[in-house]
């Protein structure tokens, strides 16, 4: 049996007995993501729903003189409350949020067809208050619209008149676009799932065993370090790589909970994305896991090891934090950037939208290259003499 | 068979190892006898080739250590100062571990595993996990996993270290049956007692430096004295002097 297969299978046996690895590689890592995700949407979708539907409370001063207004304005949602005294000073003081006072004149100005007034009484420097506002404004320009048009048909002239120009909108994001702009961090917790699920193995597969001194009998067997350098490799990516699948199995779960139909979008969360992730994504856990392992080579102790990994987790957030704050166009020669290239990948896998096989092509490879070079450095650390010896 | 010639170590500054040398026949124990920074740990590191020496040369069984290293671990068993042993493992598990990288096929290993497990009186622990062994099993763990691929050559720094009475005892009469068995045993320690009762040829080593090579009787001769302790510290003491008057 080749010596890397034997450090390999030992290392697998020992992390499968270690409950803290299979806690957190195998459950924590993978879910953490989406169950994070489920939480942001439904806090998120369910607040942007709750304010369109609830009732509408407003202070009305002066009802009495509007009853066919109140009457239309209840039925958009406008829920009455009963007027207060000085309602400038009520509204400053924040007793009341929103309040509307009909006017004196109002019923004489409506009976003549001139415009009568009311007046919205607020406070624009309070953050909450605002769409409040902007609600019973339009509620109120619907009423005076509706009736501006029946005055003019009872006049016999065509309302067309009053509209000089109409406005039409039609917006083309496509349903599934508009899911992505929101599932923008969600290639940033795919990778953060490959970092968790190798980061125990890396972090036992020197510091660890230094720290329980093991690492120098296990050199002094007559096999050549960059071998057992190689097995610990694979082992930590099977993790990762595992952790990775479980993670991409409970997204596509998660999937089918989003509240996305309700904000009219759609993901591409399938069976397909899953099997095209899995494949971009595995020169990806090759990278990270030889990164963390040279990360956590040069560590003293496995504690100061995860401090240092702790910290390599963040470099993953810089692409994703570009993209969703750079409205970028995917050039080509993003793709060859590793990470960047990966979650330009997811991306579009999201979206629906197929990516160009060279892009894949092209990610796969240099990411591949980099792994290599990663691993040379790590194969140099490992030559070295002080590796095995913690005093 | 080892033989060292000339070896030198610096650390930075530091002359751990300055100028050992020393025969370590089959068939024998030697003892590597010294305080504590004598430079023990430091040598035996660089005869399992876990370091590489800044001078000199180690042959072992006809190889070179610097330049086959391979092969040298082969020929040879250590038990390190780190004797560490996976914890998850099961006392066989951690055997046939190194055996299989020792090159040992299934078979061999479990064969061997099995008898050296016996011969060290672990039948009713080997397949619990290490988690809770007590400091002796772990030391018996840790040798038997050094000798699965039975290496001419044995080599062990202070294996009797932090061991009880008993547990001193029984691999002090393991240790002679390898003697008994032909092998080359080389151990170092810092106490008197053990190379007293066991080794055959005693090198003393001090500052970094062999300052006497000899049997028990030959080493008593030397001092003119007829304890071994009282040798041991006569002999240390004028190699003290000797040093100090090199540094004035």
């Amino acid at each position: 049996m080749s010596p890397s297969l034997v450090v390999y299978l030992k290392e697998c046996r020992e992390s499968l007995r270690d409950r803290r690895v299979l806690l957190n590689a195998l459950l924590l890592g993978p879910l953490i993501g989406p169950l994070l995700f489920l939480v942001i949407m439904r806090l998120v979708v369910g607040r942007e729903l709750e304010k369109a539907e609830r009732p509408l409370p407003v202070v009305v001063i002066g009802a009495e003189r509007a009853p066919e207004l109140l009457e239309a304005l209840r039925q958009m949602g406008l829920e009455q409350r009963p007027a207060v005294p000085e309602v400038e000073l009520a509204v400053r003081e924040q007793r009341v949020d929103l309040a509307l006072r009909i006017g004196a004149g109002y019923a004489a100005d409506w009976r003549a067809g001139r415009p009568a007034e009311v007046e919205l009484i607020y406070d624009s420097s309070r953050r909450e208050g605002g769409s409040d506002v902007e609600r019973l404004r339009s509620m109120l320009e619907n009423y005076s619209h509706r009736n501006g048009l029946l005055r003019l048909l009872a006049r016999g002239l065509s309302p067309g008149i009053v509209s000089s120009v109409t406005v039409a909108a039609r917006d083309q994001a496509t349903p599934q676009a508009r899911g992505a702009l929101l599932f923008a961090m969600l290639p940033y917790m795919l990778v953060l799932t490959i970092f968790i699920g190798g980061i125990w193995l890396a972090t036992d597969s020197t510091a660890g065993e230094r720290e329980r001194q093991s690492l120098e009998p296990l050199l002094i067997n007559p096999v050549p370090r960059d071998r057992i350098l190689l097995g610990k490799l694979m082992a930590t990516a099977s993790f990762s790589m595992a952790s990775l699948f479980l993670g991409l199995l409970a997204f596509v779960v998660a999937g089918h909970f989003m509240p996305t139909e309700q904000l009219g979008m759609s993901l591409a969360l399938g069976p397909h994305f899953v099997l095209v992730a899995l494949p971009v994504l595995a020169p990806l856990v090759l990278l990270i896991c030889v990164a963390q392992i040279l990360i956590a080579a040069f560590a003293r102790s496995v504690r100061e090891a995860q401090t240092y990994l702790g910290l390599a987790q963040l470099v993953p957030l810089i692409p994703s934090v570009i993209l969703s704050v750079l409205p970028v166009k995917a050039q080509l020669w993003m793709y060859a950037v590793p990470l960047l290239g990966q979650q330009l990948t997811l991306m579009r896998l999201l979206r629906a939208e197929p990516v160009p096989m060279i892009a894949l092509a092209l990610a796969g490879l240099v990411t591949l290259l980099a792994a290599l070079a990663v691993f040379e450095l790590a194969r140099r650390v490992y030559a070295s003499e002080k590796l095995a010896i913690s005093t | 068979m080892i033989l060292v010639q000339g070896l030198r170590k610096s650390f930075g500054a530091t002359r751990a190892v300055n100028d050992v040398s020393f025969t370590a026949r089959d068939g024998e124990i030697t003892g590597l006898l010294g305080p504590n920074g004598a430079g023990k740990t430091t040598t035996l590191r660089m005869l399992y080739t876990l370091m590489r020496p800044d001078a000199g040369s180690i042959n072992i069984d006809g190889h070179d250590a610097v330049l086959e290293p391979l092969d040298v671990r082969r020929v040879l068993g250590a038990l390190p100062d780190a004797r560490g042993i996976y914890k998850r493992l099961t006392a066989r598990e951690n055997i046939e571990y190194f055996a299989a990288l020792q090159g040992l096929d299934t078979a061999q290993a479990r064969t061997r595993g099995a008898a050296l497990l016996s011969a060290l009186g672990m039948d009713a622990i080997a397949d619990r996990r290490c988690e809770g062994f007590s400091q002796g099993e772990r030391v018996k763990t840790a040798i038997a996993r050094a000798l699965v691929h039975a290496p001419r050559n044995v080599l062990l720094d202070e294996p009797t270290n932090g061991l009880d009475v008993m547990a001193t005892r029984s691999l002090r009469d393991f240790l002679r049956s390898l003697r008994a068995e032909g092998r080359c045993v080389l151990l170092s320690t810092h106490l008197m007692q053990e190379v007293a009762a066991l080794c055959d040829r005693i090198v003393i080593i001090a500052h970094g430096r062999v300052v006497a090579n000899g049997s028990a009787d030959e080493l008593r001769a030397m001092a003119h004295e007829s304890n071994l302790e009282e040798a041991f510290m006569k002999i240390i003491a004028a190699a003290a002097l000797s040093d100090g008057g090199e540094l004035s």
